[in-house]
């Protein structure tokens, strides 16, 4: 993902209060921790494993802590953030399932953002018979780093299932949002979550 | 890195204190003194030093040299001078050594200004609080109020946690590196066979050699041999040493075989020549020792509710003596806090001793860190 201000940073601005507690997870060069600084003066701490990254993250004088999320939060305590945010990592990680019962044990809320596996030009590229390749999934199918991608609809079945409330759920294609058969004309997944 | 970048020729000082120090032991020292060296200078609002911390076996010579042809320069050359992480141009550095120590402080094998005869035995057992006291003394005398930072690495990286307890106001940042917030079983086993070598070496006489004329150099030998395989990965040593012979073929016998006996004996010599053994017994009972959560049930993140300095809190991989693990919980207590910290972990494959090298991305993290500093003076 680039460093550039991205089409979710918005969103999960209007999601975050002002002055929160916020956890990034694998929160890259520390684009929306700074964003959220700047605009809302949270009180940020980022996750990053990537040594240049993590650099970068410090660079922008941010709070950075280097580790692997795969191996969960356990250095954090139980609803010690007022937010802890996925932004664009869920479909890259193994343990898909634990880390967002991990952000939902750490935060009082979690945002997770993904891109939406249904979006109707992933489907056509499908039934074109090739592997998607778009804006907000830019690899090709070997050397993607996206290993559990997921259409909204099934998102939506994994919160249900799990008891996972939905706060808010809002779907973006080119930084509109979307609101007709969303899991068709939406690129971008957001989801505000909170512990049922 | 280039001679330029160095602080150059340096010259140590000799700071005298009269004031009672009361220590954590309960026992009194009527007087003391601190060798001590300072490089760059200290600017008018007083408000750019940073005191580095030694460990175990280090001293107030921190970067320079006494004497152009010295063959090395201070112990942690690498990192301060102008242009360097720890830049000169911009902060006035402060390196001390360690009440205890056999470098120009008092210790063991200073005089006794009551007796007229060196301490020896006589000489209490400090802890990393006393230190951080006497620093803090040091600092006083310097007329300087606060500090921009404390760094340390390893027996350092506790004193700089400590300052942050001990003096919350004193101190605005922590950079804790190869700590741990205190030692493990392991740790204090490998620190028990050290001063074993020592106290059962003949010539040790209940730490009243001087008087003999006489140094315990076998156990102090041993004590730095068993040290340097612990500060050492095995990778680090597999790839220095592997298996590789001193001569060409095995000699069966009991001399010197392999290159790796060889490092060994060559670091344990030097170290016996130039160490006082009475000093290297009480650091490692500081190491000991050190436990900020002890009073708190164990409890680390209720021991760091005073703190209000920043924190880097940076670890090594391959460093299994101070592991990252030790320095998570260092994190996260200060997570705890809400403090404001950041947490690095090295890819390394030198251990324990990753924290005195050059390595470019480790250097690049406390240039960066300093940078910051210098930007909030």
């Amino acid at each position: 993902m680039s460093a550039q201000f991205r089409q979710d940073f918005a969103v999960i601005a209007n999601w975050i209060p002002f002055g929160a507690k916020v956890l990034d997870l694998g929160c890259e060069d520390g684009s929306l921790l700074k964003f959220l600084e700047g605009s809302l003066e949270v009180k940020g701490y980022g996750i990053e494993k990537d040594d240049t990254h993590w650099l970068n993250t410090l660079k922008q004088g941010l709070n950075v802590i280097q580790m692997d999320l795969e191996s969960g939060l356990s250095g954090f305590e139980s609803q010690s953030f007022d937010v802890v945010v996925l932004s664009q990592t869920l479909q890259a990680m193994h343990n898909t399932e634990k880390i967002v019962y991990e952000m939902l044990r750490v935060g009082k809320e979690a945002i997770v953002t993904f891109p939406n596996f249904g979006y109707w030009r992933h489907r056509i590229q499908l039934i074109q018979g090739q592997m998607p390749v778009s804006k907000t999934l830019p690899y090709e199918w070997y050397n993607t780093p996206n290993i559990h991608l997921c259409t909204i609809k099934d998102f939506d079945e994994f919160c249900v299932k799990n008891k996972i409330g939905v706060k808010e759920r809002l779907i973006l294609t080119h930084s509109k949002p979307i609101h007709l058969m969303p899991n068709l004309m939406g690129a971008l997944a957001m989801y505000r979550l909170v512990s049922k | 890195m280039s001679e330029k970048n160095s602080v150059g020729l340096v010259k140590a000082k000799l700071a005298q204190f009269t004031k009672p120090l009361k220590l954590t032991s309960g026992k009194k020292l009527p007087s003391y003194e601190l060798a001590y060296e300072t490089y760059g200078t200290l600017n008018a609002k007083k408000n750019n030093a940073v005191l580095v911390c030694h460990a175990l076996s280090g001293n107030h010579h921190v970067a320079g040299r006494y004497k152009k042809d010295d063959k090395y320069p201070g112990w942690w050359d690498n990192l301060i001078g102008p242009g360097r992480p720890l830049d000169t141009d911009r902060f006035f550095v402060i390196g001390v050594n360690n009440l205890g120590g056999c470098h120009g402080s008092s210790g063991s094998k200073s005089i006794n200004p009551k007796t007229k005869k060196p301490w020896g035995s006589d000489f209490p057992i400090v802890t990393v609080e006393d230190w951080v006291n006497t620093q803090a003394a040091l600092i006083d005398q310097l007329g300087i109020e606060s500090l921009a930072a404390v760094i340390g690495g390893s027996l350092g990286g506790m004193q700089a946690i400590q300052w942050t307890l001990s003096y919350p106001k004193r101190v605005r940042h922590a950079i804790v590196i190869a700590a741990a917030p205190n030692l493990t079983a392991q740790n204090v086993a490998f620190n028990e066979v050290a001063r074993q070598a020592i106290i059962t070496d003949p010539d040790f006489y209940n730490g009243d050699y001087y008087r003999f004329k006489k140094k315990p150099k076998r156990g102090l030998r041993i004590a730095r041999m068993l040290g340097h395989i612990t500060y050492l990965s095995d990778d680090a040593m597999g790839m220095k040493f592997g298996r590789k012979l001193k001569n060409k073929n095995i000699e069966y016998s009991f001399d010197v075989n392999f290159e790796m006996e060889s490092y060994l004996h060559h670091q344990g010599d030097k170290f016996a020549e130039e160490f006082d053994a009475n000093t290297y017994l009480r650091m490692t009972r500081a190491l000991d020792y050190f436990d900020p959560a002890k009073d708190y049930q164990g409890n680390l993140s209720k021991a760091f509710k005073k703190v209000e300095a920043e924190f880097l809190v940076v670890s090594f991989t391959s460093d299994w003596r101070f592991s990252p693990q030790r320095s998570k919980e260092i994190v996260k207590a200060l997570l705890d806090n809400e403090l404001t910290v950041s947490y690095a972990e090295v890819t390394a494959q030198h251990g324990h001793d990753a924290f005195l090298m050059s390595d470019p991305h480790y250097h690049g993290i406390l240039t960066t860190y300093f940078k910051k500093i210098a930007n909030q003076l």
